[in-house]
């Protein structure tokens, strides 16, 4: 019946399983058909479902293959859920998956890792699928987790180096962290719903006034975020996803930028009913988004590194996200989920062809004046840079001005917090784009030598630049004259097994929000193209003036020497002294090894006397009966 | 020919895969000593014929009965009360599965490991074998005691002849360990056979006579239990090993020879929560329920303490003696949660263990083989020159660390919940386990696969079609469980059921009323919703 969508997910997985087993016999070629096929079979499988789902909007379909665990009352199906929400996440997965494993055939051309490298990345997508997709919380966190284990082996791709591994394992445990919150928040759900199944909880949660299970729910629903926070690098746990760029660009664009790390905001779309109970939960997800825009936005402006840039731009965008998913818009937050891969998918496939080019150079301050040698790259990575700040008609627009204005409703200092940010956005993108493409080139060996990228790497460029372009318009706000489509369309899923779901109206000055926070934009991102636009000359002078203010910048607020200080060392230092105390000298020494030693000890002493001689026996004889005779005769 | 005929074959199933081996040891007596293949492949015929023998039990096993199946009762001391009784339900079904298919594995890995006396060596393999099946199937506490006791001396000569610079304290450590402890079992054993002609019955040694005398322990003073389960969880708790009962694992470990350490942390760890499982929850339930603080914290201290300590282990080895402890001590937690979901997941992280953690020691054997040295030190960036073995060791790590879709996450995922229903903090405790199990073993696989590649190790082989093959079976293990442990979950169903209603006659009542109460709860708000809504309005 619906075989076909089984194939969504498991597509990918079978082209896993070939590259994995078959490896290098497949070939260069082969590798790269199965690995673009698969990917490219699954996206048209999603557009399908997704042309029907839009055909007949509310739609809900679950399908169950079979038990996966059943013990006592803890039962969970192997199935998945097409609806508005999983669907649209689906089609985003799999089509920027399909153009990035695209561009992924001519910029990994070189490696001899070829095969490895597109099991891994088709891995990815499957679990990404099935995070997407699945119908249960433990299904979503096989996804979940699945996801994570890619991102780890890709990481540390480049596993010969020491950087690599390092930043795998870092981004495997801080997720881990958030994971645990995932667990408890999991274990809280079962013991209080008596079940895992998305549906099966919405339903059973939508009829409860929001008093009786608040606790219980505002823990869940905390615990649930703070997974979310592990795999949306969001305050405190974002430290994983700067150091994520050791991997392969392409692996930036797919997994670090436009689809793992949304999941967590996925996640809370797909339990929104849940959240939309526990206001606690919305204004701590709120503030966390809010601080984390703002806080990652500012270390953006004094990095290097061209992925850095974007990688810490990825961290702020995502508390947009979230930021949108704590103002209670849902269908904003994951609006910008949708426009923000288009366009930072390009924007990190951009930089990988400028990295590319300059055969691996990634350090922006090596750079400039790569215009006329990169049109391609050039323009595509200019729409980005647009679409990112927020102009207008470009995607970010629509999608970060509903979340602002949404934020502003909530509160007046979220939205202040996220124009500073969407300013801070707009510079440190001007600043790259002028440092990268204009001026004079500052290594004259690696631009003589720069040369655009082939073809399987500028068509998706191109492609992605269209809809950073165009998507945009899915979801222009009523205030604008539109109707935010997009919103519609999710509201199924946001609200399913709800009894009564209200419409909310908003009011407020909208177009005059807009007005304020795109004029600063563009007044920022000018400011930043003016000051790098001629060289280093004013940036080194600014680092010179605040050298303090510079140094904590660019060290990136030594929060990971910080962690390192404070959590990791401490943690080595506390199993050291557990062992040696505990193990090494209370149990082994004084209850296992004393006894022992003692007893042999004993043993050797009363063994003195046995010395075999009749002398020394019958000395003993004599003295001891000496001894009796002066205890009884005395 | 009548079925009559036919029956007792089948009955004794069982009976016939404990004692292969030992039958094949008889043939192997005959062969002289510098035959070294014959013996090699000789308990390697065995132990798979054993295996394929015991294939049948799965299919021929009821699932929907919680007795114990393929019962053999014969007399044997009858002035004692004792009788040859053997037959297993599905939790001893699944270990004693466990039990021959790692068998097989333990004698194949060893094949070059070991070089010298190779006679002594598989005969007490094989030796090993029935002892621990025979634990699993006995049916009478005496023959229980027969086979827990006589196991420690085919492991004690596995480890004091082939072990390494420090076998001999190794193997002494683990014989006086476990000993000290059998023996307080032993007591307990005794006491509650003497409790019987107490109470005015014919005394016996049968297990189910000792779960039948449940009500009368609790009769005696309370003290009475709360000594008898002391003794018992002892004598586990050694075995297990909890905390602070472990020191003996790490040595015995380190020293043993890798087929030493697969059965080790394959099947002889698990003899001890075998023992709860089976002993001390269904026969001193009230005791156990008044200890209950102290067995949760035991177990969580197990599990956060074996997972720091793991963590600045030097030795991979030590660093994976280390993990059981922190697994084990998960396993713990979740039998001691008392529920199904709890002691399900409690059985399952047994299996698994006995899976990944075996897994993981021939992995540590594969290295040390090739180069004698086992630190992490030693190694680095072998991934280049090992992609199979890497890949082999990257299953097993995530295996371990409970990656879902593999089978470790089952387990942990049963115990966590069940856990939480019983003692949430617990859990939540339990959860740390998750971060430091994956914190340990990755960095481990970091510093030992990845990063540049020592000169030393330049020209260490890949895994060989020996290797591979007896890795295989393994991985296709904990993927089945992992993606669909269902079939495991039948099997264990009834006996699980009938154990948590041994400890808690009224446990499932009482969940069907909570779950009643709250059904009820929801149709009345769903009702109440609106007038509700409109009272807070008012506020």
């Amino acid at each position: 019946m619906h075989t076909h969508l089984w194939l969504i997910p498991f597509l990918p997985f079978l082209g896993f399983l070939a590259m994995g087993l078959l490896g290098r016999r497949l070939g260069r070629t082969g590798v790269a058909v199965i690995g673009v096929g698969t990917v490219v079979a699954s996206f048209a499988l999603s557009l399908i479902a997704f042309a029907a789902m839009k055909a007949a909007p509310g739609q809900r379909l679950e399908l169950v293959a079979l038990d996966w665990m059943a013990v006592d009352r803890l039962r969970v199906p192997f199935g998945l859920v097409f609806d508005p929400l999983s669907t649209a996440m689906a089609l985003a997965v799999t089509g920027i998956g399909a153009l990035i494993h695209l561009y992924s055939v001519g910029y990994m051309n070189e490696d001899e890792g070829y095969p490895r490298f597109f099991a891994y990345l088709n891995l990815f997508v499957f679990f990404m699928l099935i995070l997407v997709l699945g119908s249960s919380l433990p299904l979503i966190f096989v996804g979940w987790e699945g996801v994570g284990l890619c991102s780890y082996l890709l990481i540390g791709y480049y596993f010969r180096t020491d950087f690599a591994p390092a930043a795998g394992l870092k981004a495997f445990l801080t997720n881990r962290i958030g994971d645990l919150g995932m667990v408890v928040g999991m274990m809280v759900l079962f013991a209080h719903f008596g079940t895992l199944t998305v549906g099966e909880l919405l339903v059973k949660a939508g009829g409860l006034s929001p008093e009786t299970t608040f606790g219980v729910l505002t823990f869940a629903t905390l615990m649930l975020f703070v997974g979310a926070t592990g795999k949306s690098a969001q305050l405190p746990l974002y430290v994983w996803l700067p150091d994520a760029m050791a991997g392969p660009t392409p692996v930036s664009a797919l997994i670090h930028a436009a689809t793992m790390v949304t999941a967590g905001i996925f996640l809370v779309c797909r339990l929104a009913p849940l959240f939309e109970l526990t206001p606690i939960t919305l204004t701590v997800i709120a503030w966390v988004g809010a601080a984390t825009a703002l806080f990652a936005a500012t270390i953006g402006l004094a990095q290097r590194d061209i992925k850095k840039v974007l990688a810490y731009s990825t961290v702020s965008q995502l508390g947009y996200m979230v930021l949108g998913l704590g103002a209670g818009g849902f269908a904003a937050g994951f609006f910008h989920v949708f426009t923000h891969a288009w366009f930072k998918a390009l924007l990190f496939l951009g930089a990988g062809s400028v990295i590319h080019a300059l055969h691996h150079e990634q350090d922006l301050f090596k750079m400039g004046g790569l215009r006329a040698k990169l049109p391609f790259t050039f323009w595509t990575m200019l729409i980005g840079t647009l679409a990112i700040m927020g102009l207008p008609p470009f995607a970010g627009f629509f999608s970060k001005d509903e979340i602002l204005y949404l934020a502003f409703l909530k509160s007046p200092v979220l939205w202040g917090m996220g124009v500073l940010g969407a300013c801070l956005t707009s510079f440190y993108m001007w600043r790259l784009m002028a440092l990268a493409f204009w001026g004079e080139p500052r290594d004259a060996h690696a631009f003589a030598h720069a040369h655009e990228s082939p073809r399987t790497m500028t068509v998706p460029l191109v492609v992605l630049a269209a809809g950073s372009a165009v998507v945009g318009f899915w979801g222009v706000p009523e205030a604008f004259g539109g109707h935010f489509q997009v919103g519609r369309f999710l509201a199924p899923s946001l609200t399913y097994g709800q009894t009564a779901a209200e419409a909310v109206h908003h009011h407020g000055p909208a177009v005059l929000l807009a007005l304020i926070s795109t004029g600063l934009a563009i007044a920022c991102g000018w400011w930043g193209f003016a000051s790098y636009r001629g060289g280093l000359a004013l940036a080194e002078a600014r680092a010179a003036r605040w050298p303090g203010l510079h140094r904590w910048v660019a060290g990136k607020y030594f929060v990971d020497e910080g962690i390192e200080k404070v959590v990791l060392g401490p943690v080595r230092w506390l199993g050291n002294l557990l062992w040696k105390l505990f193990d090494v000298i209370l149990i082994d020494g004084i209850g296992v090894n004393l006894p022992g030693a003692l007893t042999r000890v004993s043993g050797d002493l009363l063994a003195l006397h046995q010395t075999g001689r009749v002398r020394n026996y019958a000395l003993l004889m004599t003295l001891g009966a000496l001894g009796l005779f002066w205890v009884f005769l005395r | 020919m009548s079925p009559d005929m036919m029956v007792p074959w089948f009955k004794n199933l069982p009976l016939w895969v404990t004692f292969v081996p030992l039958l094949g040891v008889l043939a192997l007596l005959l062969v002289p000593k510098e035959k070294r293949r014959v013996f090699e492949l000789g308990a390697l015929g065995i132990t798979l014929f054993d295996f394929f023998l015991s294939v049948p039990l799965w299919f021929q096993y009821d699932r929907g009965s919680a007795a114990v199946q393929w019962v053999t009762d014969l007399s044997w001391i009858p002035a004692l009360g004792v009788r040859f009784s053997v037959g297993m339900d599905g939790i001893s079904l699944v270990l004693f599965l466990l039990t021959t298919f790692i068998g097989v594995i333990a004698v194949w890995c060893s094949f070059t490991a070991i070089e010298e006396r190779h006679k002594e060596y598989y005969i007490w393999l094989l030796v090993m074998q029935t002892t621990m099946l025979g634990v699993f199937i006995c049916q009478d506490m005496f023959l229980f005691y027969l086979f827990w006791e006589i196991m420690l001396v085919p492991m004690y000569f596995l480890i004091a002849i082939w072990g390494g610079p420090q076998k001999l304290y190794a193997a002494i450590k683990l014989f006086l360990y476990t000993l000290s402890g059998s023996v307080l079992m032993l007591v307990a054993i005794l006491a509650i056979y003497f409790l019987q002609k107490k109470v005015g019955m014919e005394p016996s040694f049968a297990i189910s006579r000792f779960h039948e005398m449940a009500p009368y322990i609790a009769q005696q003073a309370p003290t009475y239990g709360i000594l008898l389960a002391l003794a018992f969880f002892v004598g586990f708790a050694i075995k297990v090993p909890m905390f602070p009962f472990h020191t003996w694992l790490p040595d015995a470990h380190v020293q043993a020879p890798t087929a030493g350490s697969v059965i080790l942390a394959g099947i002889l760890l698990k003899m001890g929560t075998y023992g709860f499982v089976r002993f001390l929850l269904p026969i001193l339930p009230d005791a156990t329920k008044a200890l209950l603080p102290w067995f949760i914290a035991l177990s969580l201290i197990g599990v956060v303490y074996g997972a720091l300590v793991a963590m600045i282990q030097k030795d991979i080895k030590k660093l994976v003696a280390y993990s059981s402890v922190s697994h084990l001590g998960l396993c713990m937690l979740g039998i001691f949660a008392l529920n199904p979901t709890g002691i399900t997941g409690g059985i399952f992280q047994m299996i698994n263990h006995g899976i990944s953690t075996s897994g993981l020691f021939l992995i540590v054997g594969i290295v040390y083989e090739r180069r004698h040295v086992r630190q992490i030190a030693d190694f680095g960036g072998l991934s280049k020159r090992m992609p199979v073995y890497a890949t082999v060791f990257m299953i097993m790590t995530m295996s371990s660390i409970g990656l879902p879709g593999l089978n470790g996450f089952i387990g942990e995922f049963a115990i966590l919940q069940g856990a939480f229903q019983a003692f949430p903090w617990a859990a939540v405790v339990a959860t740390s386990g998750i971060i430091l199990g994956a914190a340990y073993m990755l960095w481990m696989y970091q510093r030992v696969m990845f990063g540049p590649l020592n000169e030393v190790n330049a020209k260490m082989p890949d895994l060989n079609a020996r290797e591979l093959a007896y890795f295989a079976p393994l991985v296709v293990a904990a993927f089945w469980i992992g993606l669909y442990p269902k079939p495991f979950m039948d099997i264990l169903h009834k006996p699980v059921e009938k154990l948590v209603q041994q400890i808690d006659p009224k446990f499932f009542e009482a969940q069907r009323l909570d779950e009643a109460q709250k059904a009820a709860a929801r149709t009345g708000q769903a009702g109440m919703a609106a007038p509700g809504a409109a009272a807070h309005g008012g506020h």
